[in-house]
This record gives structure tokens, C-alpha cells and sequence, in this order.
């Protein structure tokens, strides 16, 4: 379709917009509908469609339509018609609105032709994720919520930063691939994506504000904030070397944590990073099939995290219980979600018939060759499967009998099966008719997925860790207790090389962790309540600044003021 | 074009006027003070719109006061500079005084013709400064607008009379300094006119008593702007004034010193000279680096609402220093627009004040809660969109000064100006998002809830009266349209001021 050149981001701003005045019914209607115009209208946008207007002596394209922005807008307005599907029983405001915005500003993203546009939905897509998080309501959430906030509004700085000095050295504001040169100011916009996309040592808000939010915000949390700083990369950065080796980093850095993890939500957020690792290290490999196999793992990830993440929040919507240690047997009471939640796990398994068998196997076909990458790519899918294709489904909804604190489950409405539904069919139609997939890709394809050496391999990788898992099947869950059996004698090995794996790990970060959160609450925090006792001038000395107590003196005022002055004047003379 | 040249005089005259007329009411008329200085102000407001105007297109204009031609007589020179901090001062002046309307009877009944007379006195004051073209009337402009601030400043709370004292301690030092660097001035040049003192000053070459007498014009003011560390009156006065007495005097009092700055170091001395000559610049830039930096810090420690919003405008009077710091024309467009965008926000922020403290009694953070949001939805509305703005996130106004700030610092290659704008946005995030959490989020530590929906749904509705409401929602929205407007703003109104040299 010609003539129609708006961009999609304007659906999301006049849905936002019309929210407040609506009903709280209208209002769930606006979630649905609004995205679903959007979707139509994304899949009707013809490539190399422009929409631009002159803003000082640049342009501002507000719409550029290429292959990669199509497929990432497709995947993204999909999600937010499901998300506003699943959240139909959810009447807060507020939420609403939010995630509306946060889409909204994900989708300008997305269609931005320069670097200015880009940066404002940048901002906008910051603040209203961290609306998202402190919904949640509890204190904690609060405070992670704020920590989301500086974290993201700095990566905003560091991009606002490498912006400038690339629009002043190149006079250029269009969104480009830079060469890989390590300019201050790309390496300065590389380094304020890297913070989205959840680089290990950048990421530690991701795991840490996820899990906080609400059932339907970390929906929305999960589809956005990464997959956009995956589309920034690739579009911004294809081939450069050094993401290749951030990409297989974050793959195994993250699934280590997930294996370890207690929350479901959080090992969920943990997978959110070794997924982005995947494709970042794509992104990295670069070439046409490099980008191709980004895109498609993102389009499909954000598919079937979404679908997972639907999952886990079903199971928290009716047990307002996340921890594995917590749950267990509620297989009965929810069938459906777990039947759909399996679907979403075997894609991000890579299993065959499912979507993420085939993009998974694009990405690992474009790694192929780089011997070490390769295999700590494999072994990070090893790890994937471990903790979400068998721990966390097993806990959840086997494993024992429901404890008893379980007893009054909750059922979860129907709009959210209906929504986890719709996203395993397309899960499942992708993996089936790969063709369709293809299709879409920013570039030709000359792949098969169902080639017998690939699907070999897609398929001995969890049959192998699945018979592991069994077998130290009651070791794996964190803090369960354990009654003695007549297993002990594997048993007792294993709790020994676990511990020595498992524990000697867990010390290591909790001691971290607690050195951070100590460092922060006695060193950093504590001189901001007083800084004039901080600097160690005379005040009233109280932890927390008096303005009574802590005046500026008169004379010491007027003492500064001259100060100044003779040094000024010395200077100067 | 004659008829022009008297808008110079017709921005000034209202101000004066409205004072005298103010007090000459019988007192049963109890509004009568207020509608002379919405009228007055409005008056102004208007001429000096089309002042800004008729200069960004035609250039300057040059007025003499009764007809005497300088050096002897005394000029009025209304340039895109001045016309800019004029409609800056008026504007903000006039929607601060139709908020007062219900706020300045209850807060200081029977003295609403005192406290407009006073106020109209600082607006014409500070005018005078903008407009006059002659040292030596700025002098006297500078000391009539800060007797009413002192005045206004006292007229407050229990504690306001000794906050008034200190202000008005540190403020006479610095009009003295001012008057000093005057002395030296005239007697290196021979003329008080600003005009002959920036033909005759390249002249003289490296002349020390005119470098002197510079630099203490530069400090003496900045005492009056509250440039890092002379910031030490700002925070109590602020806090103790009455509410519609720092909604004044906060977004414009300081904004004006600035303006004398910048006339003083790029118009009336050689720009090179007070960027490589001597160090000014560059002292100026960085002092105003460390007061973004400590006023944010200040900021964070404080529990009031207006004690913080006080401190917060040490931090950004430091933006408009490192702007002049910069010394370049995109320094320059930053400052000026910050001039703008921060009048816009603080007055939005103190009227925001204002209403919250008129409807609970208080302004003490700690004690904000989910319930403000839905008693005064529009006061809480505009107040997170001048947070916003504030923290400097676009497309909000407070983004585009922070932005040509951060190209000026870079292509003056300078990072430490670079980092500390960077820095500076998140503790601004810290210091305002901690209030927008507890009005908007914070549900006592349980997750939302019907029982919360059912608590919220109990609460009644108090907005503000609409003449609180529309200039607090007023100056919040036009953030907005300044934002989507800079571009226009820019290249109409602040290219054409660059002075030459810079």
C-alpha cells in the first residue's frame, strides 16, 4: 500500500492517548485493537517507504521501511495484539498505558531513519518500561525500578553522547552501518546499546527488575527492550568482530545463572540474554546470512519467550508463588498452560517442527567454522534446555505433590490460554512451513532447515542432557530437601561435584552480590542523605542533611565569594 | 519605524506603573491589587512579544530616556538579547501572578497590595536591568529589584525575616562588587554607556583595571545568580519565602543575573578576550560544572519538596554557567534556551508546589502518597511533565538546551563539561523519580489490588481552582510546544543575538 506513510508508532501514541478517557472494558479493547491496526498496517508497508520532515538543517525520518525493520515491526506488533490479549483481565490503568507507550516507542525504534528519532523513542521506551516494573508495587520493585530507570536513562546518555560526536564528525544523522573503526563516537553508541541488549557486566538490570514486575508487564518487558538493541546492532554494527565474542559470552554467561536460578521469572530474564547472545554473536558473523539469522532467531524468540514468559506469569497469576523450591504438581490445575508453555520451550530448545529449530540452526550454520564458538554456542543450548525445557517445567508442574500453601490455586482466565495459544500455533506453523520464514528475511536464503546432519544434531543435544537430568534429577532443584535413598551411591558423588560446581559458583556471585549491595547501601548511598557530613565540613552531623543544622554559613559565603574572586584575579592578571 | 522605538519604554513602564496603582485601592477591593499586576504584567508580557519580534527582524532598537543622547543621557537598547530575557521575565511574571489570585490572600491576608506593589517593583526591576544600555542604571535597576526581593523574600513565614537577612547581607555584597568593577570601568573608559565601553575597551589593549573591574562585575553577580559557591542565600530563602514570592523570584531573579553575564563577557568586552585573554570563561564554566553536580547532590538529601526544587535551581543556573563557560555560538544558543526552558519548568515546578501545599498543608516528600495522583490529577500530570523536562528527556524543552550543551562541550573538546551533563540527568532522575514513585506506584509494599481499586475509588477529587490550574497546566504543557518548537526558537530568536566576536 502507497499513500499511507505513517509511521506505526503513530497506532500506539492515539491508542495511548484515547486510554484515559475510556471504560475499563474500551480500554482492553484499545490493547487489542490499536496493535492490531498497527500489524495490518506494518504488513501492508512497502520497502524503501520514507516519511520525513526537516528539523533544524537535518531530516528527521520518522518511517524508513527496509527488510529487517518489516520483520522486526511484524514481530513486535504481533506480540503486543497477544500481550493485549493476555492482559485483557488487567483493568489498571496505568499498565495499560504504559505498555502502550512501551510499544509504541520499541515500533518508532524500529522505523527510525535517523539517529535523533531513534534517541527520542530511546528515552521514551526507558521511561515507560520502568512504569512497568515499579507496577509491580512492592518495595522492591520500587527501588529495582529506579535502578531500571538510571541504568537505561545512562545508556541513553552514553547513545545521546556517541550521537553527537557522530553527527558533528560526519555531519550525517541517518541510522548507518559504521565501519569497524572504534570511532569515540560509535564505540560510544555500540556501548549504550550493549546496555539494552543486556551485556554481561551492562545487564545486571535485566534479572534484577524482570521478575519485580507485574504478570502482564514482564510480557511486555520481555518482547522489547533487547530486541530492539538486537535490531540497533544489527543495523548499526553488522560484521563488527568484537560482538561475535559479546554474542558468545552473553550465551554462556546467562545460561550459567539460569541453571542456578530459583525464580521461574528469573530464569526466564537470564534466558532473555543467553538468547540475545546468540544473535548478537550472528550479528558479529555478519554477511547476509549472519543478519538473516539474527533477524529470524529474533523474530522467533520474541514469539516464544513471550509465549514462556505467558506461562510463568499464569503460574504466578493463580499461586502468587514463583520460587521452583515453592511449587510443584500443578499440573492438574492448569493443564493447557503447560502444555502450551512445553510448546514455547521445545522452540527455544531448538527441537524440530518448532521455530526456533529453524532459526537456531541458521544461526549456528552461520557460526559454522569457528570451531570454539560453535561448540560454546552448543553447549550453551545444552544449558538452555537444562533449565527451561526440563527443570523449570518438571518443578513447576511435577516433580511432587502440590505443597500445601498451594492449595486454593487460582485458575488463570481464559484470555490468557487464548493468548499463549495463538503464539504456540504460529510457534508451530513457523517450524513446520520454514518457507514462510524465509520469506520474510531482509535477504535472499539459500537455507534448508530440515537437513538430516541439522536435525541430528537439534535433536541428540536434549535427548543427552534430558537423560542427564534424570538421573540427577533431585540434585538440581536449589534448596530441596533430599531423603536418603537407596540411590545414595550415585547420589552422594554427585552432591559432591554439585556442590563443588554448583555451590563454589553460587558463594562466588552471592559474595559479589552481597559485596555490591553492601558497597551500595554503606559507601554510596549514606553521603547523599549528608553530603555536607560527607566532605567532612563542620555541620550537625546528622545521617540525614538539617537544614537548620547544615546551613552555609554567612561568613563562610561571603568567604567562597572572595575566594573565587583573588583566584579568578590572579588568573587573570 | 519611529513609533518602534518606543515599545523599548512601553516593556518597562507597566511594571512601574502597576506598582504606584496597586496600593491606591481601597482596601475593600479585595482583588483590585491582583488585577492590576495580571493587567500590568499582561501589558508587558505583550510588548514584549512584539519587542522580540520586530528585533529578530529588523534588529535593534535604541531609546533615550527623555531625550538626552548618551554618553550623558540614559539609553534603553532593546536587542534580540534583551527583548529575549524580557519576554522571558514578563511572561513568567504574569502567569505566577494569575496563579496568586486565591494563594497570596490566604497566605498573607491584608497585604495583597503590598506584596503585588513589591513584586511589580522586582519585575521592573529586573526589566530596567535587561533593557538599560548605561552601567550605572543597571546599578540601580540591580538594587531596586533586590530591595523587593528582600521584601518579598521577608514577607514570609516565621523564619522568612531571617532568610530576607542573609539574601539581603550576601546580595548587597554583591551589588557592591558590581558597583566596584563599575568604578573601574568608567574611570579606565570614561563612560558608563555600555555601548562606548565595548568600542573603547579592545583599545586599550591588556588593561588591567578594566580586567578588574570585570571580574567583579562577573562575581558580584554571580552572588545575585547564585553561581556555585555563592549559592548560600538561594536555599533558605526560597524555602522560607511565601509560595507566590519564589514562584517569582526563582525562575526569573536568577535568569537575569545571567543575562548581565553574558552582556558583560561577549557584548560589552572582546569574546576572545574573555576566553583566551584571561581564563573568565573557562572559570565561569567550571565553577558552573561543580554547581550542577552539588546542587543535584543537595537536591537528593533534601525531605521538602521546596527545598529541593531550591537546590535544583543552583544545579541549573550551573547549566546556564557552562553554557557562557563554553564560549562558543552553540554554548551560547544552550545557555539562552536554558534561560527559557528552565524559567518555563521552575515556575511550573513552584506553582506545582504551590497547590500541593495549599491542598494537604504540606510539601514534605516522605509523606506524598498514591492519593495525590488522583486528588489533583492535572497538578500531578504537570508535575511529572516538567520532571521530565527537567531530567532532560525528549521531546520535552529541558532535552533540546541539554543538547546543545552536550555539542557545545564537544566541540570545544571538552569531556569534562560533557561528562558532567551526562552525570547530572541522573541525579536528576534520582531526585524527581523518587517523588513521581510515591504519587504514582507506591502501594505500600503489597502488589495492586482490587482492595487498592476499591481504596482509590473512595478518594475524592480536589484539583486546584482554575486560576491555580491553568497557569500551572499552562507553563507544564508548554514545555511541550517549546520542545517541538526549539528549532524555531533557535534560528528566529537566538542565532540572530550571537555577538560577532564568539
Amino acid at each position: 500500500m502507497t499513500g499511507f506513510d505513517v509511521p506505526p508508532v503513530a497506532f500506539f501514541l492515539l491508542g495511548a492517548a484515547l486510554l484515559p478517557w475510556l471504560p475499563a472494558v474500551g480500554r482492553a479493547g484499545v490493547c487489542v485493537l490499536f496493535p492490531l491496526l498497527a500489524l495490518v498496517h506494518v504488513s501492508l508497508l512497502t520497502e524503501g517507504a520514507e516519511l520525513a520532515v526537516p528539523f533544524l538543517q537535518y531530516e528527521l525520518v520518522l518511517l524508513k521501511v527496509d527488510g529487517m525493520a518489516r520483520m522486526f515491526g511484524i514481530a513486535f506488533t504481533l506480540v503486543a495484539v497477544v500481550a493485549g490479549i493476555y492482559a485483557w483481565h488487567m483493568r489498571e490503568l496505568k499498565q495499560q498505558l504504559a505498555a502502550m507507550l512501551y510499544a509504541g516507542g520499541a515500533l518508532g525504534v524500529v522505523f527510525a531513519g535517523d539517529f535523533f528519532t531513534l534517541l527520542v523513542f530511546w528515552e521514551l521506551m526507558a521511561v515507560a518500561s520502568a512504569l512497568l516494573v515499579w507496577a509491580g508495587g512492592t518495595d522492591r520493585a520500587g527501588a529495582a525500578g529506579l535502578r531500571y530507570l538510571l541504568v537505561h536513562l545512562l545508556g541513553g546518555s552514553l547513545l545521546l553522547a556517541g550521537i553527537v560526536m557522530e553527527v558533528y564528525t560526519s555531519g550525517d544523522l541517518s541510522v548507518r552501518a559504521f565501519a569497524e573503526e572504534f570511532s569515540p563516537g560509535s564505540l560510544l553508541i555500540l556501548l549504550g546499546v550493549l546496555v539494552n541488549a543486556g551485556m554481561p557486566g551492562l545487564h545486571a538490570w535485566l534479572p534484577d527488575s524482570y521478575p519485580k514486575s507485574t504478570v502482564t508487564g514482564s510480557i511486555f518487558l520481555n518482547a522489547f527492550t533487547t530486541k530492539t538493541a538486537v535490531y540497533v546492532l544489527a543495523v548499526c554494527f553488522p560484521g563488527w568482530e568484537v560482538l561475535f565474542v559479546c554474542g558468545l559470552i552473553m550465551a554462556l554467561y546467562a545460561v550459567s545463572y539460569a541453571v542456578l536460578a530459583n525464580d521461574i521469572r528469573l530464569i526466564l530474564a537470564y534466558h532473555i540474554i543467553s538468547q540475545v547472545g546468540y544473535m548478537v554473536a550472528a550479528i558479529g558473523i555478519g554477511g547476509e546470512l549472519g543478519l538473516n539469522s539474527a533477524a529470524a532467531h529474533a523474530y522467533n524468540n520474541i514469539l516464544y519467550k513471550t509465549l514462556m514468559f505467558m506461562g510463568a506469569g499464569a503460574v504466578l497469576f493463580a499461586v502468587s508463588e514463583t520460587r521452583l523450591t515453592h511449587l510443584g504438581g500443578l499440573f492438574r490445575k492448569m493443564p493447557w498452560v503447560v502444555v502450551l508453555y512445553l510448546v514455547g520451550a521445545a522452540a527455544i530448545s531448538g527441537l524440530p517442527l518448532f521455530n526456533g529449530f529453524v532459526s537456531k540452526s541458521m544461526v549456528m550454520d552461520a557460526v559454522y567454522g569457528r570451531d570454539l564458538g560453535y561448540s560454546l554456542l552448543a553447549l550453551a543450548s545444552v544449558g538452555t534446555f537444562l533449565s527451561v525445557g526440563i527443570k523449570l517445567p518438571y518443578y513447576t508442574w511435577f516433580y511432587r505433590e502440590t505443597p500445601r500453601e498451594l492449595d486454593a490455586v487460582g485458575k488463570p482466565p481464559v484470555n490468557m490460554i487464548v493468548a499463549m495459544g495463538i503464539l504456540a500455533l504460529i510457534c508451530v506453523a513457523y517450524g513446520l512451513w520454514p518457507a514462510w520464514q524465509y520469506a520474510q528475511l531482509p535477504y535472499g536464503v539459500d537455507f534448508t532447515a530440515y537437513r538430516t546432519d541439522l536435525v541430528v544434531k537439534a535433536i541428540h543435544i536434549p535427548l543427552g542432557t534430558f537423560v542427564v537430568f534424570w538421573f540427577f534429577r533431585h540434585k538440581i532443584l536449589g534448596e530441596a530437601k533430599i531423603v536418603l535413598d537407596t540411590d545414595w551411591f550415585y547420589r552422594k558423588p554427585a552432591s559432591n561435584i554439585g556442590g563443588l560446581i554448583l555451590d563454589g559458583v553460587n558463594r562466588f556471585f552471592g559474595a559479589c552480590e552481597s559485596g555490591l549491595d553492601r558497597l551500595i547501601v554503606q559507601r554510596i548511598v549514606p553521603p547523599f542523605r549528608n553530603p555536607i557530613k560527607a566532605l567532612g565540613f563542620k555541620s550537625g552531623q546528622g545521617d540525614h542533611y538539617d537544614p537548620d543544622m547544615d546551613r552555609t554559613s554567612l561568613g563562610s559565603a561571603v568567604g567562597l565569594t572572595l575566594l573565587v574572586m583573588v583566584v579568578a584575579l590572579v588568573l587573570s592578571l | 519605524m519611529e513609533a518602534w522605538v518606543h515599545l523599548a519604554v512601553a516593556i518597562l513602564l507597566p511594571a512601574f506603573f502597576g506598582a504606584l496603582v496597586a496600593v491606591i485601592f481601597p482596601a475593600r477591593w479585595r482583588n483590585a491589587p491582583w488585577v492590576t499586576a495580571v493587567i500590568t504584567s499582561g501589558l508587558a508580557f505583550a510588548a514584549s512579544v512584539a519587542g522580540l519580534v520586530y528585533t529578530a527582524s529588523r534588529g535593534e532598537v535604541r531609546y533615550y530616556l527623555g531625550g538626552w543622547e548618551p554618553p550623558m543621557g540614559i539609553e534603553l537598547v532593546m536587542d534580540p538579547l534583551s527583548a529575549f530575557f524580557c519576554a522571558v521575565v514578563t511572561g513568567m511574571a504574569f502567569f505566577v501572578f494569575i496563579h496568586g489570585k486565591t494563594v497570596v490572600p490566604r497566605e498573607t491576608p491584608g497585604k495583597e497590595a503590598a506584596f503585588y506593589s513589591t513584586a511589580l517593583l522586582l519585575v521592573g526591576g529586573l526589566l530596567g536591568i535587561v533593557l538599560t544600555g548605561d552601567l550605572f542604571n543597571l546599578y540601580v535597576f540591580l538594587e531596586i529589584s533586590s530591595l523587593a526581593g528582600y521584601a518579598l523574600v521577608a514577607i514570609g513565614d516565621r523564619r522568612a525575616p531571617f532568610s530576607a537577612f542573609r539574601y539581603l547581607i550576601l546580595g548587597t555584597i554583591g551589588a557592591s562588587f558590581y558597583l566596584l568593577g563599575v568604578a573601574f570601568i568608567a574611570m579606565e573608559t570614561g563612560s558608563f554607556n555600555m555601548g562606548d565601553v565595548a568600542r573603547v575597551v579592545p583599545a586599550l589593549g591588556d588593561s588591567a583595571p578594566a580586567t578588574v573591574g570585570l571580574i567583579l562585575i562577573v562575581f558580584g553577580i554571580g552572588l545575585k545568580m547564585a553561581l556555585f559557591p555563592m549559592h548560600g542565600w538561594l536555599s533558605d530563602a526560597y524555602t522560607y519565602a511565601t509560595s507566590t514570592s519564589t514562584a517569582i523570584i526563582a525562575p526569573i531573579g536568577t535568569k537575569v543575573a545571567a543575562y548581565v553575564l553574558l552582556r558583560g563577557c561577549f557584548y560589552m568586552f572582546d569574546p576572545d578576550f574573555v576566553r583566551e585573554g584571561i581564563p573568565l570563561t573557562t572559570i565561569i564554566g567550571y565553577l558552573g560544572a561543580v554547581g550542577i553536580i552539588w546542587g543535584s547532590v543537595l537536591a537528593i538529601a533534601q525531605s521538602d519538596l521546596k527545598r529541593m526544587l531550591a537546590f535544583s535551581s543552583v544545579s541549573q543556573v550551573g547549566y546556564i554557567a557552562l553554557g557562557v563557560g563554553l564560549a562558543s555560538p552553540l554554548g551560547m544558543i544552550g545557555a539562552v534556551l536554558h534561560t527559557l526552558n528552565h524559567a518555563v519548568m521552575k515556575a511550573c515546578l513552584f506553582l506545582v508546589n504551590t497547590n500541593i501545599l495549599s491542598r494537604f498543608g504540606h510539601t514534605d516528600i516522605r509523606r506524598f502518597d498514591r492519593t495525590f495522583r488522583i486528588r489533583m490529577p492535572w497538578t500531578m500530570a504537570a508535575f511529572t511533565l516538567a520532571a521530565i523536562s527537567m531530567i532532560g528527556l525528549p521531546p520535552t524543552a529541558g532535552f533540546f538546551s541539554k543538547w546543545y550543551l552536550v555539542l557545545g562541550s564537544w566541540e570545544n573538546a571538552n569531556y569534562v563539561f560533557l561528562g558532567v551533563i551526562l552525570v547530572s540527568s541522573l541525579l536528576n532522575v534520582v531526585y524527581f523519580f523518587r517523588v513521581l514513585e510515591k504519587i504514582y506506584l507506591r502501594t505500600d509494599g503489597e502488589p495492586y489490588d482490587e482492595k487498592n481499586e476499591r481504596e482509590d475509588a473512595a478518594v475524592e477529587r480536589e484539583e486546584s481552582p482554575a486560576s491555580m490550574l491553568f497557569p500551572t497546566v499552562f507553563l507544564a504543557a508548554s514545555l511541550l510546544v517549546l520542545g517541538l518548537a526549539n528549532a524555531f526558537i533557535v534560528t528566529y530568536f537566538i542565532r540572530p543575538m550571537i555577538p560577532s566576536g564568539l
